[in-house]
């Protein structure tokens, strides 16, 4: 995703390429769809009315009481803009806000907070994803603290009948050291809080940071490891039914009759059989009685379309989407241009080419997706979900409710993992399910999809296809690239209605923005829409465009005679922050070398790649040797560079799990569809990184002191490529379309 | 009523004889630290210990259970070793989304009772688990510092 924030804002302007400084006005006047319901402020005002309610509303992150208590204890509950999901933000918002709090982080506890204009602190907007939420909030979280801080001075100042230039704060107290004296924040809590928050408070200087840009452990890691920690999936609230559902084989087909409703009915702690759009559900007084009972039921479904690719049809398969992509006709829109590409073909002394084509993915978070719905007796409802966009869900809940969103409470419980999977999408989440079910019953109902449902209804990282053409010189240096994309991506899906170019920026990103200095380039893009319910995937475009065109890369090096790495160098060589990380790399892995060289008794290889997803920059070497036909990866060495950082030991971790989940996505996964069908139930038909196939990570945070980029996914885009890159170093062959396990690679 | 022996305790439930144990734990008895993540025994997101044995409770029809204990994460700090374990997991700061780590945490703590001193092998034949955020070599590394 290429939400980018804008160097130097403090509070960071949306934008993305072609759509550069969107402005929350733009924002506000022109988004339409989705989005729209996500922010604070409804749409389809008049213009003046619209700016009348913005003054009134609350500036985000702002007002103190919104987001801080102050317990009596002395702990602090933080209430979070952001879900954590494992990216470890709410240590993060612990730390940022404790700096200038003057609080340990350790006395923290934070959560999820609910919808509310307060802290849309995005620009406007409020979501956890796109790697945004450090950098977007960082500035304003501080600020937070500082103000909080203050008014917590003040408070004591009154108390004490000093000034407040003679107190200072010392870990959650309030310090007057001439008569040593010391007041407890929490003693001070309820008057600090009542007070006025003071603008342009003195931050705290970065030089005397004890918490910010320390390895502060984080404050989730007992309760996970003690089964203590509380999921969507572990909540229950008082009179609820479970659910379990069946959905249509094939999305868009819906439920004509059930023949067996009646045994159905009678099967044990059965309370109702109910149908849904596209599913049948069963309610139940155990969901392992409401699971039984609906995989019993005889459904009878409406057919799919016999064929074509407009909607999912008894004939879709993702090997005839590929073939269709490949053969979409079409010049494209323009998504990146320098120089003139065609005068630079027309004097080539080689020119090759290449297709790439990137797979169907999964999310496959381990914990399945679930709802709580209920409706209270003084007409509001309560929704607990796992989200990405707690306002988004709130409207979303209250459409299908039939209530005005100030009648909906969202619960944003900590995710069980997430990598996109979160989002609004459609038909792929189960809280409208949820709203149903509990309406129909008149009692609350939990939803939970079996892995089964989940893999079926989960949406999917699109696939892709690119091709690409490059124009070498007599010298070998490439001095031409052309690349044409043709897809579709889930920015231009979901959040069409804001980023309404000809291009999406999610189905590019990793084509364009690439840091080589190669004069002549033109890319374009050419939609063509997947019938398939697309999604956000840990690194969105990147996750496959970066693969693309760093493999193509690669190939540029080799038809050039040139070492793949030094060619780098060479493209590079008046950035020095890309130079630097290439150099910080090669260090890190003990020096380049390409290989095949003899390692532990077997022949192993090494490919190098770069990415500059985020507003992050990262370089990656692999090292792979090949066993049983199937590359094996050793070492995985990462330099990545997100400008600055909150918290190494927290960027360290996401580094290491984002390479995971790379190399598992370019050693194993796919979604296929074969006759309308997806082939995979379970995690046995959709393999993920096992332990066996886990290679050492080692990571080297390098702060160049660039504006602050994304952490979260930054660290999968270079593996795909590095790996692939160090495959055709050692067999000899170019793997352009994943997953590895579809090719047989030759031993070597 | 069926009679189950969770964490030295005995309760009668009453659930259909097939029932898995996991759905008992979870919905039953409202000991939701064990995790559902794929109910065909290939995550091991659900791994308690029966009788010892590390054991994916999403294939155990509670019938089958007789007078076997189970142990839960419930109770592993409760366990000599399960708290060494639970440490190590600190210390490492293993967990991410942390959704897989009580099953993660049943394992070590199974292998490490019957392989106080586990080989490199030991730990990879006894830590099968999946994690999707990818925690595999700091699983490894606490599961080295618990036995060390």
């Amino acid at each position: 995703m290429t939400l980018r924030v804008a160097p130097g804002s403090a509070i960071p302007v949306l934008a993305s390429d072609g759509v550069a400084n969107l402005s929350r006005r733009r924002f506000l006047g022109t988004a339409a769809g989705a989005l729209v319901v996500g922010i604070a402020l409804p749409a389809r005002r008049a213009g003046a009315e619209s700016a009348a309610l913005r003054s009134a509303a609350p500036k985000p992150g702002t007002r103190v009481p919104a987001f801080l208590e102050i317990r009596p204890d002395g702990s602090v509950r933080l209430l979070s803009p952001f879900v954590e999901g494992g990216q470890g933000i709410a240590t993060g918002m612990a730390q940022i806000v404790g700096e200038e709090l003057d609080v340990d982080p350790a006395r923290f506890v934070v959560e999820c907070a609910p919808p509310g204009p307060d802290y849309a602190v995005v620009n406007g907007l409020r979501m956890t994803g796109g790697s945004f939420s450090t950098r977007s909030s960082y500035a304003l979280m501080r600020q937070l603290g500082a103000t909080a801080r203050d008014m917590l001075i003040r408070a004591a100042a009154a108390r004490l009948g000093v000034r407040e230039s003679d107190l200072t704060t010392r870990d959650g107290s309030v310090v007057h050291a001439a008569s040593a004296r010391s007041l407890p924040y929490g003693d001070l809590a309820a008057e600090a809080l009542a007070l006025a928050p003071r603008e342009g408070v003195a931050l705290r200087d970065p030089k005397d940071f004890r918490y910010i840009r320390h390895a502060v452990p984080r404050l989730d890691v007992r309760d996970k490891a003690t089964g203590r920690a509380v999921y969507a999936i572990d909540q229950t609230v008082e009179g609820m039914l479970y659910a379990a559902v069946r959905h249509a084989p094939q999305p868009g087909t819906e439920p004509e009759g059930i023949d067996n409703e009646p045994e159905a009915r009678a099967m044990p702690g059965v309370q109702g059989v109910h149908r849904l759009p596209g599913a049948v559900a069963v309610t139940a007084d155990s969901w392992w009685r409401a699971r039984k009972a609906v995989e019993a039921l005889a459904v009878r479904w409406t057919r799919p379309a016999p064929t074509g690719l407009d909607t999912l049809a008894a004939d879709f398969s993702s090997e005839a989407m590929r073939a269709a992509l490949t053969e979409t006709p079409g010049e494209g829109h323009e998504a990146e241009a320098a120089g003139d590409a065609a005068a630079a073909f027309a004097r080539a002394a080689t020119v090759i080419e290449a297709e790439y084509h990137a797979p169907y993915l999964a999310h496959a978070q381990l914990e399945p997706p679930s709802a709580i719905a209920r409706f209270n007796p003084d007409g509001t409802l309560d929704v607990w979900t796992p989200n990405q966009m707690p306002e988004l869900f709130q409207s979303l809940s209250a459409e299908v409710a039939g209530l005005s969103p100030d009648k909906v409470r969202i619960h944003s419980p900590m995710l069980g993992g997430f990598f996109g999977r979160h989002f609004a999408y459609g038909p792929a989440n189960p809280y409208p399910q949820a709203i149903r079910l509990a309406k129909a019953t008149g009692r609350p109902v939990k939803v939970l999809w079996s892995r089964e449902e989940e893999f079926l209804n989960d949406a999917l990282r699109p696939l892709s296809h690119s091709r690409f053409r490059a124009a070498l010189d007599a010298a070998g240096q490439p001095i031409a690239v052309t690349v044409r994309t043709v897809g579709e991506g889930p920015i231009g899906r979901w959040f069409g209605a804001l980023f309404d170019g000809p291009v999406d920026p999610s189905a590019v990103e990793g084509i364009v923005g690439k840091p080589y200095a190669i004069p002549n380039r033109r890319m374009t893009f050419v939609k063509r829409a997947h019938p398939v319910t697309i999604a956000f995937w840990r690194s969105v475009g990147h996750s496959m465009n970066d693969y693309f065109s760093e493999s193509f890369l690669d190939e540029i090096a080799l038809a050039g005679g040139q070492d793949p790495f030094a060619l780098r160098m060479a493209l590079v060589k008046d950035s020095p922050r890309h130079r630097r990380l290439l150099e910080e790399v090669a260090d890190l892995s003990g020096g380049w070398r390409r290989g095949p060289y003899a390692a532990e008794g077997g022949t192993r290889a090494r490919g190098v790649a770069m990415a500059s997803p985020f507003g992050s920059e990262t370089a990656t070497i692999a090292e792979v040797s090949i066993e049983g036909g199937e590359a094996r990866v050793h070492n995985l060495w990462i330099a990545f560079d997100p400008g600055s950082v909150v918290n190494p030991a927290i960027v360290t971790a996401q580094v290491e799990s984002a390479a995971a989940l790379g190399l598992s996505a370019t050693l194993v996964e796919q979604m296929v569809y074969r006759d309308g069908l997806r082939q995979a139930q379970n995690f046995d038909g959709y393999p993920i990184l096992r332990r066996e196939h886990m290679p050492a990570v080692h990571v080297r945070i390098v702060e160049s002191g660039a504006p602050m980029g994304g952490v979260g996914e930054p660290g999968l885009p270079g593996v795909p490529p590095a790996v692939a890159n160090a495959v055709a170093a050692l067999t000899g062959q170019r793997i352009r379309s994943l997953p590895l396990a579809n090719a047989k690679l030759s031993g070597a | 009523m069926i009679q189950v022996t969770i964490n030295g305790r005995t309760h009668a439930v009453d659930v259909e004889p097939d029932t898995p144990l996991l759905w008992v734990l979870r919905d039953t008895l409202g000991l939701t630290g064990t995790k559902y993540g794929c109910g065909v025994a290939q995550c091991g997101a659900c791994t308690v210990l029966i009788d010892g044995e590390a054991t994916r409770s999403c294939q155990v029809p509670v019938e089958s259970l007789g007078a076997a204990r189970i142990t839960t994460i419930e109770a592993i700090e409760q366990d000599p070793v399960g708290r060494k374990v639970v440490e190590a997991w600190v210390g490492q700061q293993v967990p991410q989304c942390g959704y897989c780590q009580s099953g993660q945490v049943m394992a070590a703590t199974a292998l490490l009772t019957q392989t106080p001193k586990p080989t490199d092998a030991d730990i990879a034949a006894a830590m099968t688990n999946l994690c999707r955020c990818g925690t595999y070599n700091r699983i490894a590394e606490a599961v080295r510092h618990a036995a060390a």
